[in-house]
């Protein structure tokens, strides 16, 4: 295929602002899909995707409009996957920017947008839902323009929903972004941009062919990681899966490759050709090491197996989702899973609830620290039980976050940023109305309860966004909570030293009032090492009695000890102490959300 | 199969039905009485070849067995089998001289009182008709009449009482000099008119009421009863002239032995077999009538079963526990760590291969019993 009949584009947009109905209209107008099969975000095939309007994994679709095909790649929009995102980006020459009229630019968009341009992106800008009454398309239109320093005549002006300007932008595409650059006649190669994990087919992998041209049944090899496998299948997603016989340069489609495992063919790898493989690979690639930690317990500990095989099946689909063996006396066998963000980790966690029907119990997030022993070793802590007493550095990581923000919160968006250690680094008008600020945060800060704090103190009007940013020394220690002298291990923290008396404090009075009295005083403690810094004390029952037994009741007291003693079966015995799960699911919410 | 000893009769008529109350009764109908009681008969002759020659003990409980019309309570009376102990529960307003000489007569030996408070505004809450000055009336009369073994209930945790008025109350009941009194907590079952009522007043009373059952144990046995079971106090042998003033027939129950009930609701224990009659009164009189088993409900007790209540309902007394027979389930583990905290005694004093529960054991007897039980055998 000619090179400049072909143009690849993705779609920048925030959640909500309507970037799936777009896409969805562009389908229809394009007659890829017949009304018929016609439903709401095709796209989007997850039912989570379309219950919280977010692209989890990208998708690529060919359209024809006039002489031209389309590649539309679809992104991930949340910053939990910005590596998909910046190989999605790296398979497009131009991107649409979706902007909800109505609402401006919000943080993620920005994230995305600079990616974008970061990429020398072709950037088209777009004011959606222009036929909202509260749409104001000039203010938009104008903060946009700023930002890709476009003049805000470029800004096309249009309603996904109704269909109005639908046309211009898909004429927009042709004309403005241009067409794929890239040599026929070199050796293959293809950015892999997304794969996904077909049950009958094994993995199957999005590419973007960057030179030269793939054939079926060549022997294929992933440049970076070494894997080689046969090209089963090549076709391109219009939007089913449609075989073609090769895929030459600029094109974009995918490729059956037989392997059983996605692990082996990492997004961001190079496909080349083993008969002719080039000499180097597409730069750019990365691997991605997830950030933020959790055990995950099943809630009825008979559910271990069950679990196991779920996270199997999940991670077949989802190469960045890690987990090994965890055993906590607190909450018996379960994992230590490893994930890119805080969505992701609500993903795999409604996944593993959803899809699988398993009841679990999770431990606060946590993110990787790196500490140095006094040995000199270094190690890094992936569970706050792990972290050692004795050590010379602890090293956590930092993110650079932007914050957008009409101007009248900026005050409160500064002190919540203050409160978590933040340093500031800049401040910028986007327009006369709407700030944007920039912070290093430490991510550790982030997993506890920021977002919920920002929007709250925003009354819901922040948009916010990070960038990992590297690890730096903190004063950080960590906190063990005790019941009945006894370590509970899923319930230790590491926090930063200022803050240990106060979360410690909290825990325990939250744990006093979470556990049942017990036959005798229950101390609930806090410590960071040997020294205690909070404690408080479950006083005894007085009096636990079957008031009266004669003949006619012993079969129903008998009944209540049994349904008692079952009963018992759903607690955890730390330190001769039953600790009902119910005690731990309020202290770890009260860990992970702190809403209430 | 050896002869079952012991003889449950209920009666269950009942003047008013107490919102408390979770026992099976009939308000009223003094017509049927006569009826009843020809059925109850009817029934003893249906079940009754279980029963020894002479039993141990008989007890008549309700309802309100003095309630009874007095010419069929005589004639049941006369027509049950002789016993060593007899024991008819009796509720204060009903006791006249003619009652007191009618049991009497019936060679009742041993009277349980429904009393549950001595003050006035307590018993309107629990819907009681008798007075206080009732329950005094009631043990002068029985005593003239020769009874020398009474027995009194009292309630604690009542919606609206006070520590003074749980003071006073205990006061007054030991102020009768009685030979036997019984303890309970009240129990506001959810989803009943009681609790509809009173059960938010339940809830702010609860921290304060936590310390009563402590107060009447320690009151009582200041007083030189002995704490025999969770609930139940007799006048130590010392203080007696050597006689065992526990409630013989309730004893029965909590050592395991078998029991023969007649009556509608009523219950039997008969060789792992348990049945409990239906709680209906036109079904019980007709079916009896007929020569017909009642119609009850049957449940097959497991060795292991037996086993369990056993241990439920040995550890409510105050006399050793032989572990001979609790095989596969007491849970060791638990015996020893309770041991450790002071709420159970395996000591050699009082016989090897005996238990017996502390006495801050014994104030947390219902959590103490689910952790020494268990439930699956051990795994091989």
């Amino acid at each position: 295929m000619e090179l400049d009949r072909i143009r690849n584009f993705a779609i920048i947009a925030h959640i909500d602002h309507g970037k799936s109905t777009f896409a969805d209209r562009i389908l229809e107008l394009t007659g890829a899909v017949s009304e018929r099969e016609m439903r709401e975000q095709l796209l989007d095939t997850m039912d989570l995707e379309r219950e919280r309007g977010i692209t989890i994994k990208a998708q690529a679709v060919r359209v024809r409009w006039r002489d031209h095909f389309l590649n539309l790649i679809d992104t991930p929009g949340h910053v939990d996957f910005s590596y998909e995102v910046s190989r999605s980006l790296q398979a497009c020459e131009g991107a649409l920017l979706l902007v909800d009229a109505s609402q401006g630019i919000e943080a993620q968009t920005l994230a995305n947008a600079y990616l974008a341009l970061d990429n020398d992106l072709e950037i088209v800008p777009v004011a959606n839902k222009i036929d909202l009454p509260q749409a104001d398309p000039d203010a938009a239109a104008a903060e946009i323009a700023q930002l890709v320093g476009e003049s805000p005549e470029r800004v096309l002006r249009i309603s996904a929903k109704t269909g109005t300007g639908v046309t211009d932008v898909l004429d927009a595409i042709v004309e403005r972004i241009p067409p794929p650059s890239g040599d026929p006649g070199a050796p293959a190669r293809a950015l892999v941009f997304d794969s996904s994990y077909d049950q009958y087919r094994g993995v199957v992998a999005f590419v973007r062919v960057v030179d030269g041209r793939f054939e079926t049944r060549e022997p294929l090899r992933a440049m970076v990681q070494g894997t080689a496998f046969e090209a089963e299948e090549l076709g391109v997603m219009s939007p089913g899966r449609d075989p073609v016989t090769a895929l030459g340069a600029g094109e974009v489609g995918y490729v059956v490759t037989g392997l059983k495992d996605v692990s082996r063919l990492r997004v961001g790898d190079t496909l080349t050709s083993r008969r002719r493989p080039a000499a180097e690979p597409l730069p750019g690639y990365k691997d991605v090491k997830p950030m933020v930690f959790a055990g995950i317990f099943p809630t009825d500990s008979d559910e271990y197996p069950e679990l196991r095989d779920a996270l199997e099946r999940l991670k077949l689909n989802d190469g960045s989702l890690s987990y090994e063996p965890e055993t906590s006396q607190a909450l018996g066998f379960g994992f230590r899973c490893g994930f890119l963000g805080l969505l992701h980790m609500e993903i795999v966690r409604e996944r593993l609830e959803r899809e699988f029907d398993l009841d679990l119990l999770i431990t606060a997030p946590t993110v990787a620290y790196r500490a140095t022993k006094r040995s000199g070793d270094v190690i890094e802590v992936h569970n706050p039980a792990e972290m050692p007493v004795e050590v010379d550095l602890v090293e956590e990581p930092y993110v650079k976050a932007s914050v957008i923000v009409p101007k009248d919160y900026v005050g409160q968006v500064m002190e919540l940023a203050n409160e978590r250690r933040g340093s500031f680094d800049h401040l910028e008008y986007l327009s006369e109305e709407r700030v944007l600020l920039s912070y290093a945060l430490p991510l550790g800060e982030i997993v506890y309860d920021f977002y919920d704090q920002l929007k709250s103190r925003t009354r819901g009007y922040a948009s916010f966004d990070y960038d990992l940013a590297g690890f730096q020394p903190g004063d950080l220690t960590r906190v063990d909570i005790l019941v009945g002298g006894e370590q509970v291990d899923a319930l230790s923290l590491i926090v930063h030293r200022d803050a240990a008396y106060d979360r410690g404090r909290q825990l325990v009075e939250r744990l006093r009032k979470e556990i049942p009295r017990q036959m005798f005083d229950v101390p609930v403690q806090a410590a960071i090492g040997s020294r205690v810094i909070a404690r408080e004390t479950i006083k005894a029952r007085r009096k636990d009695v079957l008031a009266k037994c004669y003949g006619g009741d012993i079969s129903r007291k008998r009944k209540l000890l049994e349904k008692q003693k079952k009963g018992k079966k759903r607690m955890k015995q730390v330190g001769g102490v039953e600790v009902p799960q119910e005690a731990f699911l309020a202290v770890l919410n009260l860990e992970s959300e702190r809403k209430r | 199969m050896s002869p079952v000893r012991h003889l449950y009769v209920h009666l269950p008529f009942c003047a008013h039905r107490c919102g408390y109350c979770d026992f099976v009764t009939v308000v009223g109908r003094h017509s049927q009485h006569r009826a009843y009681v020809d059925a109850l008969l009817a029934e003893l002759a249906l079940e009754g070849d279980v029963l020894a020659d002479r039993l141990d003990t008989v007890f008549l409980g309700g309802g309100t067995p003095t309630l009874t019309e007095p010419e069929e309570l005589a004639r049941l009376l006369a027509a049950l089998p002789d016993a060593m102990e007899v024991t008819v529960e009796a509720n204060p307003e009903t006791v006249t001289p003619e009652l007191a000489s009618l049991l009497r007569a019936g060679r009742v030996s041993r009277v349980s009182l429904g009393a549950q408070s001595f003050r006035p505004h307590l018993l309107e809450v629990l819907e009681r008709r008798a007075q206080p000055d009732d329950v005094r009336r009631a043990v002068y009369l029985l005593r003239d009449a020769g009874l020398d073994n009474i027995s009194l209930d009292l309630l604690y945790g009542i919606p609206g009482q006070s520590a003074a008025d749980l003071v006073s109350d205990v006061a007054d009941a030991l102020s009768l000099e009685l030979e036997h009194l019984s303890c309970y907590e009240l129990e506001a079952k959810p989803g009943t008119r009681f609790t509809r009522a009173h059960g938010d007043e339940l809830e702010r009373q609860a921290e304060a009421m936590e310390g009563y059952f402590e107060t009447v144990v320690q009151t009582l046995t200041a007083a030189g009863y002995r704490w025999y079971e969770t609930a139940n106090f007799c006048v130590e042998p010392g203080r007696a002239g050597g006689r065992d003033l526990r409630a013989q027939h309730n004893l029965a129950y909590w050592r395991g032995s078998d029991y023969l009930g007649i009556g509608m609701g009523a219950v039997s224990t008969v060789a792992g077999i348990r049945k409990r009659n239906r709680p209906s009164l036109a079904a019980y009189a007709s079916a009896v009538r007929t020569d017909t088993h009642a119609p009850a409900d049957i449940e097959v007790l497991d060795p292991e079963t037996v086993r369990r209540e056993r241990l439920m309902l040995g550890l409510r007394l105050d006399e050793p526990l032989a572990l001979a027979g609790l095989d596969g389930v007491l849970d060791r583990d638990a015996l020893h760590r309770l041991a450790e905290h002071g709420l159970v005694e395996i000591a050699a004093d009082i016989g090897a291969g005996h238990i017996r529960l502390t006495r801050r054991g014994r104030f947390l007897g219902g959590g103490v019993t689910v952790e020494l039980t268990r439930l699956e055998p051990a795994a091989a």
